[in-house]
């Protein structure tokens, strides 16, 4: 806003200098003037928004995106209101809304650092260290566990990183030289997703290899599988030079007889080194065999290193020049937190698919390492930039700021996403339990467990979806509208969230329970229009408590409350 | 305030006025009376597809093409039929309806697992990790969906489940899973207090709408276009084409009365309202490692006859086989030989399928296996060449192209060609 207003006063301080020529033909003043006009044009623009954090990352991210509107002539939209936002951090961070009374504390929180405070709180929360498990344990084997692949050691592996917040760089490399039992070393999941079908085949490694490249190094490789790629700069030998690093990873199943059935079960599996030192032979277009051996982004290994995979590694984690392991997720965190990415989608990086602001990937990347890939210190910056601030409404000066209809982002307010299952499942608990703190939100992991493969049975549970798409489908929404869930969530019985509200003499009138239930589903009290019309409905029930009952299975069931805005 | 008649307003009007917010002003009892207005119009000049799974795979030798000369051969013996061709003994009330049905001999479809191979027969694609591709049934959802205005309910029914994604065309075409009572999850009206949903939903078109008059992108509005859906289906009439046990006794018993059979009366009764894909799982496995015949002869074949005899039966009775299009299958054949175990395990080099019905010609085998089964003397077809027929069939243009979200294009049904000998 300030930069706008200053641009816009520039003018008329020029205007006003060619009267003054004329009536004083002062040129001297005319010189100052216009002095004066350039310096304050070409001066850092100046952000009067703080979280309360005050870091040279930070502003160099808002200078940076301020610049962006500049230049593409946008308005952005205002600073989001304290209710609206603490929902998007809560969500973001932790992965569930926030309880009501979190709401009305940091409303009534007077402190100028109250969100810079929130967002280091949230990132140390126990849920913090759940919902990144959640995030990852989806990115790395998919939502539907392939089979023979632990879910459970993948989680575990994930938990106890995130617990101690070690370095991403580190993490990888973990994920990519893991070998043994995939609940005892939980880092084997990983490639062992993505290992099926014969040894022997040249298709064993393709995923693994396709995979590793594009969720950590943000590189779509997969059709150079058969061709050189036709917009990115990968040939085919390329990726046969990378898949050549996987050739010694097996995996290993055993299975055991089980009593019941009289037949023999899956036991469990293990990720093995295969002795493999030869080369990878591939078949190119005109029919050729060709031979690549191990080879990453033009650094070539030892042909007989004993353990290609951990030659990868090294090269991933600790050596490559191009640090793309970190912009890659530098890439894939700020699309986390904003709704886009820099690239879209955000695993194809390279020269073909331009960043939207490749001075804020660089200077995050470089920031990133130097901070030894510190994920918390990453997000940290990301939460607190004036962009993750705004509000999700766009104005009439920046509605072409839409990725959504295909433009490049511009972060000049913030993008719509709709909420993941786990997300809207454990929001659910927030909303409905009586503390509002979702008491059974650790507590019945069987029963969130079969709500999801309900859920995602009848939504796809499809990957590649962008977060700002609302897919939802109408199975979902009968789910949500008629499902033993929502049924039990909108319950007056004692312990549930309907019922405090209602028995709480803090809420004298109906306007106050009314706006006690938004608080707890939507982060804001009703607004006036809203509030005439629901009380309309309301009182057409001759049973007060179904009417609030009614009432808030709108709410949770509505477009507002699947949102993350 | 009220400037029209709630009496003459059918049921999409009142959720369409509802979402203006005037709705307040009407009683709830007009609600429910509304939903019986649009009785089911009974249509049998539809075009529609119905997909017969037969998960598992079935083995097409000992069903579509014997091979009695051959020590893989196996226990059953071939008999003439109404059409020009020879099938198995145990599939009697077919033979007497296989001048309207024909089978493809030369399928060569290369994918011998079953997860792959039912990717591969449902989509035309190989599964390939760059990009889901949709089912076949979801690419007619996509093409046909937006000319059935009337259609109230998904346009694309799987009776039975286990069906596949939508892929890159998005959840608005992935099919709609009903179980074999014909019961959709969490949509049934019964028990509910129709004024209550109405009060609930008032209130939740203001909340909804509220959001949307934010003005912060699309995702509020496509929420709400999906609820209106969910709705509209809880409340419609055409939910009563699910309701199979209503058909006459002398129908059930032409289609065997058994729970296959009451799927393909389902599967009838929904292209008479306009749904132009259902696929029925059949219920039992394909998968026969061992004792392939015994549980062809006792359990398989006796209902999958009856079912699918009925059904071309009850289509050409009403007038509606020359619209509908009938193919059954699963993700492959089964080996030729017989294993120890006196069954047959995956083979996907040369097998069968039967298609029938969508105007196509009946009562011929088209291409050819060696007297030993193990390898197709014809011209081969791929799946693609399959659907490409449906299509052909359902007046899908064959040069339909989709765009997977990484903006590579599709062609339908992988570039798939009709079957000659089926459209002539």
């Amino acid at each position: 806003m300030a930069l706008v207003l200053r641009a816009r006063s520039t003018g008329i301080v020029e205007k006003q200098a060619v009267g003054w020529r004329f009536l004083l033909a002062g040129v001297i003043v005319l010189w100052m003037l216009v002095s004066w006009a350039l310096s304050a044009a070409a001066a850092p623009p100046q952000t009067d928004f703080s979280t309360g954090l005050s870091d040279r990352v930070v502003q160099f991210i808002d200078q940076q995106i301020q610049q962006g509107w500049e230049d593409n002539e946008v308005v952005p939209s205002p600073v989001a209101s304290d209710g609206e936002w603490i929902r998007r951090v809560y969500l973001d961070v932790v992965g569930h809304i926030p309880p009501a009374k979190k709401v009305q504390d940091f409303i009534d929180d007077k402190s100028p650092e109250k969100r810079s405070k929130l967002i280091d709180e949230l990132l140390n929360d126990p849920n913090y260290v759940r919902n990144f498990t959640e995030v990852w344990t989806n990115v790395l084997i998919g939502r539907n566990t392939p089979d023979k692949t632990s879910r459970v050691g993948m989680r575990k592996f994930l938990r106890e990183s995130f617990a101690r917040n070690r370095p991403w760089n580190e993490m990888v490399y973990d994920l990519l030289t893991a070998e043994g039992h995939f609940e005892e070393n939980g880092a084997v999941n990983f490639v062992l997703a993505q290992l099926a079908g014969n040894i022997n085949s040249e298709e064993y490694h393709v995923e693994a290899t396709a995979n590793t490249a594009r969720i950590f190094l943000g590189m779509q490789v997969q059709c150079t599988q058969c061709h050189n790629h036709p917009f990115n700069e990968w040939k085919q030998n390329q990726f046969w030079e990378f898949n050549a690093f996987f050739r010694q990873a097996r995996r290993q199943d055993h299975e055991k007889y089980d009593p019941q059935s009289g037949r023999m079960v899956d036991d469990y599996s293990e990720l093995v080194y295969r002795d493999f030192t030869g080369p990878v032979y591939f078949e190119n277009r005109g029919g050729l065999i060709q031979v690549a051996y191990p080879t990453y982004l033009g650094n070539e290994v030892d042909r007989d290193a004993a353990d290609r995979r951990e030659e990868l590694a090294k090269l991933i984690c600790h050596t490559d020049p191009q640090s793309q392991l970190a912009r890659a997720m530098v890439n894939r965190v700020w699309g986390h937190f904003m709704g886009y990415g820099f690239t879209r989608p955000i695993d194809d990086m390279g020269p073909h698919n331009p960043e939207s602001h490749p001075e804020v990937v660089d200077r995050l990347t470089e920031e990133f390492i130097a901070h030894k890939y510190d994920l918390k210190k990453l997000m940290r910056w990301i939460c607190n930039t004036q962009a993750y601030n705004l509000t999700s409404q766009f104005n009439p000066k920046n509605d072409i700021d839409n990725p959504a209809a295909g433009e490049v982002p511009l972060f000049s307010h913030m993008y719509v996403k709709t909420m993941q299952a786990e997300q809207l499942y454990d929001s659910l608990m927030i909303a409905t339990s009586a503390d509002g703190a979702g008491g059974q939100l650790s507590g019945s992991e069987q029963e969130r467990e079969r709500w999801m493969r309900d859920f995602l049975r009848i939504f796809g549970g499809n990957d590649d979806e962008e977060p700002t798409l609302f897919s939802g489908s109408i199975p979902q929404a009968l789910l949500m509208m008629n499902g033993a869930l929502v049924q039990k969530a909108i319950s007056s019985d004692s312990g549930s969230y309907v019922r405090t509200v209602l028995a709480d003499p803090r809420y004298r009138n109906d306007t106050a329970r009314i706006n006690a239930l938004f608080l707890a589903a939507l982060g804001r009290p009703a607004e006036k229009t809203e509030l005439a019309q629901l009380q309309r409905v309301m009182r057409a029930d001759r049973d007060p408590v179904r009417a609030y009952q009614d009432l808030y299975w709108a709410l949770l069931n509505s477009n507002e409350f699947i949102v993350n805005h | 305030m009220l400037n029209f008649h709630p009496e003459a307003m059918s049921r999409r009007h009142f959720l369409s006025h509802m979402a203006m917010g005037s709705a307040t002003a009407m009683g709830a009892t007009h609600f429910l009376s509304h939903l019986q207005a649009n009785a089911a119009e009974v249509k049998s000049n539809q075009k529609a597809c119905i997909l017969i799974w037969l998960g598992g795979g079935p083995p097409t030798i000992d069903m579509w093409d014997l091979k009695p000369k051959s020590k893989n051969g196996g226990e059953f013996k071939p008999v003439s039929t109404k059409g020009d061709l020879q099938i198995s003994e145990q599939l009697p009330e077919i033979a007497k309806v296989m001048d309207k049905l024909s089978v493809v001999r030369s399928m060569s479809t290369r994918e011998a697992d079953h997860a792959r191979g039912t990717y591969y027969m449902r989509s035309s694609y190989v599964p390939n990790p760059t990009v889901v591709h949709p089912s076949f049934g979801s690419v007619v959802s996509y093409e046909m969906a937006p000319k059935r205005k009337e259609l109230e309910i998904p346009a694309f029914i799987s009776v039975g489940g286990g069906s596949m994604s939508p892929g890159f065309l998005g959840m608005t075409h992935a099919p709609f899973v009903v179980d074999r009572q014909g019961r959709i999850q969490n949509a049934s009206m019964e028990g509910m207090d129709a004024q209550r949903l109405n009060q609930r939903l008032q209130m939740l078109t203001s909340i909804e709408n509220n959001f949307i008059r934010s003005n912060r992108g699309e995702a509020g509005q496509a929420h709400k276009e999906v609820y209106t859906k969910a709705v509209n289906l809880m409340t419609s009439s055409q939910m009563k084409a699910f309701k199979y046990d209503e058909e006459p006794a002398e129908i059930r018993d032409m289609y065997g009365r058994h729970d296959f059979g009451d799927s393909l009366i389902m599967a009838r009764r929904l292209v008479e309202i306009g749904v132009p894909f259902i696929e029925v799982q059949f219920p039992g496995g394909w998968d026969l490692h061992d004792d392939v015949f015994g549980r062809l002869k006792n359990t398989n074949l006796p209902r999958l006859d009856s079912g699918i005899a009925g059904l071309t039966r009850d289509l050409e009775q009403r007038g509606m086989l020359d619209n509908v299009t009938i193919v059954c299958m699963g993700e492959f054949g089964r080996t030729p030989r017989i294993n120890q175990t006196v069954g047959r395990d995956h083979w996907a080099t040369s097998w069968s399928i039967l298609v029938g019905g969508g105007g196509l010609k009946g009562g011929q085998a088209i291409g050819a296996t060696d007297d030993d089964g193990v390898r197709i003397i014809s011209e081969s077809y791929l799946p693609g060449d399959i659907w490409a027929t449906v299509a052909h069939a359902l007046r899908i243009p064959l040069n339909t192209v989709h765009t997977s979200k990484r903006g590579r294009p599709m062609p339908l049904a992988n570039g798939g060609q009709p079957i000659k000998g089926l459209i002539g």
